[in-house]
């Protein structure tokens, strides 16, 4: 059998790309996104394989335990065909190199993914498409809606076709310094909007007077803690709440827990009126 | 306000839409800004939607669900706080006091649907030992169904159930001692959001450029969209000089040969 007539068509890429949008459909704490990955996999299993021994085998094989960031899991799911590919021309990958090769590249991949996805891209478009829907301009969601898919269905695809192609030398590619020169990248931009919005969006008010002064004029000028902190610095309370938060967070507190621990606190200081 | 049977049918629909948006995480459907504009459209007060949506989306900027970990639940708060705060014509704030503890209950709600799919995935199993493609495709589908339930049945039951009245009379049962606090911690929740993406992130050597970001926002009164810009062209300004990029033959090979899979397979 000729190697041409098992390529995977563009169809059945775009059949894997299509089904790649499913990918958490099914999450399950056991094993995460296994079911996924081989949702993704029956077109390319039913393209290399035509014996059932040899079908089963590969169903099985992509059963197993798989997680990465849902936006990057196209070159996985590419490379992975790749090996199908090879493996039923007859080359000698066992299912222990398959297996290692998913293992070995959904690590880094989240890696990428999870501060490229979920630390840049997502608040930043969210971010900015709130600013504009706090004016009750439908731009806002369209923005975001329309940005962030944008870039997602591009790395699907572009991911799944590029690790198609490259193969194995997909493993080189991801030790190379682009891949790092990326992450770094987008973290920085994610790290300085999330600086920005700390303290653009973040509503402390201290309202506390510490002292009532009233100059040969007659004007009454009056010092509140606020005012104080404000000349030090505008946001420092916003500043120094994230930190706690961060801290808090690493040390296991659950979010939820904190939302509600700041609940509590919102309510007992303006109780106390010494929030407003 | 009177709901039509239509809007009824229609909060259902998307409710589901939401539901599995949230687990799929892809389209975004389930973020505060899309559902709630989405819950307007509906009702007929897309404004409200919006502003609500906007609102919700800032407090809501870090909710993410990372590996297996569970973040609180924006599909299930974003509907309900939509619909209550529309039908019973509250203000925005009361939006916020309604949103977070039913996103503490969609959080709840949702590990217990990530648990139920396990059964999916040991039926899948079984699936494959018979070959049965179909209904493995069916199988890894239909595990939606767990999650479009677990927001569209809630959101339906308020639906049908509350009404200007019994809304007004329930946020007027909360004393006003808790709803000026929730008000007021509104304004700040926003940061256990902003800490979750900080953490994620993980460089602590990038800090400072979290820092930078602060600072000139501070003191600068520019728009998000210029500020985005300027983080942009440090960002680049950086990975530019890094002498860490500087050499990039060199590292390449290093790389290759830590990968000695890469290189068995390039020699075919």
């Amino acid at each position: 059998m000729s190697e041409a007539v098992k390529k995977l068509t563009k169809k059945d890429l775009f059949n894997m790309f299509v089904r790649s949008n499913f990918q958490q459909a099914s999450f399950n704490y056991e094993r995460i996104h296994a079911l996924g990955f081989c949702f993704d996999m029956i077109p390319a299993i039913k393209k290399f394989y035509k014996t059932d021994e040899e079908r089963r085998l590969a169903l099985k094989r992509h059963l197993a335990f798989f997680n990465t960031t849902p936006a990057v899991c196209g070159p996985v799911v590419g490379v992975t065909a790749a090996m199908e590919e090879a493996r039923s021309d007859g080359e000698a990958i066992d299912d222990g190199a398959i297996n290692s090769l998913k293992v070995g590249l959904m690590g880094p991949l989240a890696g990428v993914g999870d501060p490229l996805i979920w630390g840049t891209l997502r608040p930043i478009t969210a971010a900015l498409g709130a600013s504009f829907a706090l004016n009750g301009s439908i731009f806002g969601p369209l923005l975001f809606f329309i940005s962030f898919n944008l870039v997602r269905l591009a790395l699907k695809w572009y991911g799944l076709t590029y690790g198609y192609r490259a193969g194995m030398g997909i493993v080189k590619d991801m030790a190379s310094n682009a891949l790092t020169k990326l992450t770094e990248g987008a973290s920085i931009l994610g790290l300085f909007v999330m600086g920005v919005l700390v303290t653009k969006w973040t509503k402390i008010n201290v309202p506390v007077v510490i002292s009532q002064t009233t100059n040969q004029a007659g004007v009454k000028s009056t010092m509140t803690v606020q005012g104080i902190l404000d000349q030090l610095c505008p946001g420092l309370l916003a500043l120094g709440l994230t930190l706690l938060m961060m801290y808090l967070l690493k040390k296991k507190a659950s979010p939820i827990l904190l939302i509600f621990a700041l609940f509590g606190v919102g309510i007992l200081g303006y109780w106390l009126g010494i929030l407003k | 306000m009177e709901i039509h049977l239509y809007q009824v049918i229609l909060i259902f629909i998307f409710a589901c839409i939401a539901g599995m948006g949230s687990v799929l995480d892809e389209f975004q459907t389930h973020r505060p800004l899309i559902a709630c504009t989405i819950i307007g459209l509906i009702l007929g007060d897309i404004q409200t939607g919006i502003i609500l949506g906007g609102t919700l989306e800032l407090i809501a900027l870090g909710w993410m669900n990372i590996g297996a970990a569970q973040s609180p639940d924006s599909a299930l708060a974003s509907i309900i706080s939509a619909i209550l705060v529309i039908v019973g014509h509250q203000n925005i704030q009361a939006g916020i006091a309604i949103a977070l503890p039913v996103a503490a209950a969609g959080q709840v709600l949702t590990v217990f649907a990530r648990t139920i799919t396990v059964f999916f995935q040991h039926a899948a199993d079984r699936a494959a030992e018979k070959l049965n493609f179909k209904l493995l495709d069916f199988l890894h589908l239909s595990a939606l169904v767990v999650q479009a339930l677990r927001v569209a049945i809630p959101a339906l039951l308020v639906t049908v159930f509350m009404n200007a009245g019994s809304v007004q009379h329930l946020l007027n049962s909360i004393p006003a001692v808790v709803t000026g606090g929730l008000n007021v911690a509104g304004g700040f929740i926003v940061a256990v959001g902003y800490a979750m993406v900080l953490n994620m992130m993980g460089a602590k050597y990038l800090m400072p450029f979290f820092f930078l970001g602060f600072i000139l926002a501070s003191y600068l009164n520019f728009s998000l969209l210029s500020f985005g810009a300027i983080g942009l062209i440090v960002a680049f300004i950086y990975t530019q000089l890094n002498p860490k990029y500087q050499e990039p033959k060199q590292v390449a090979t290093a790389a290759g040969s830590s990968a000695p899979l890469a290189d068995d397979m390039l020699e075919d």
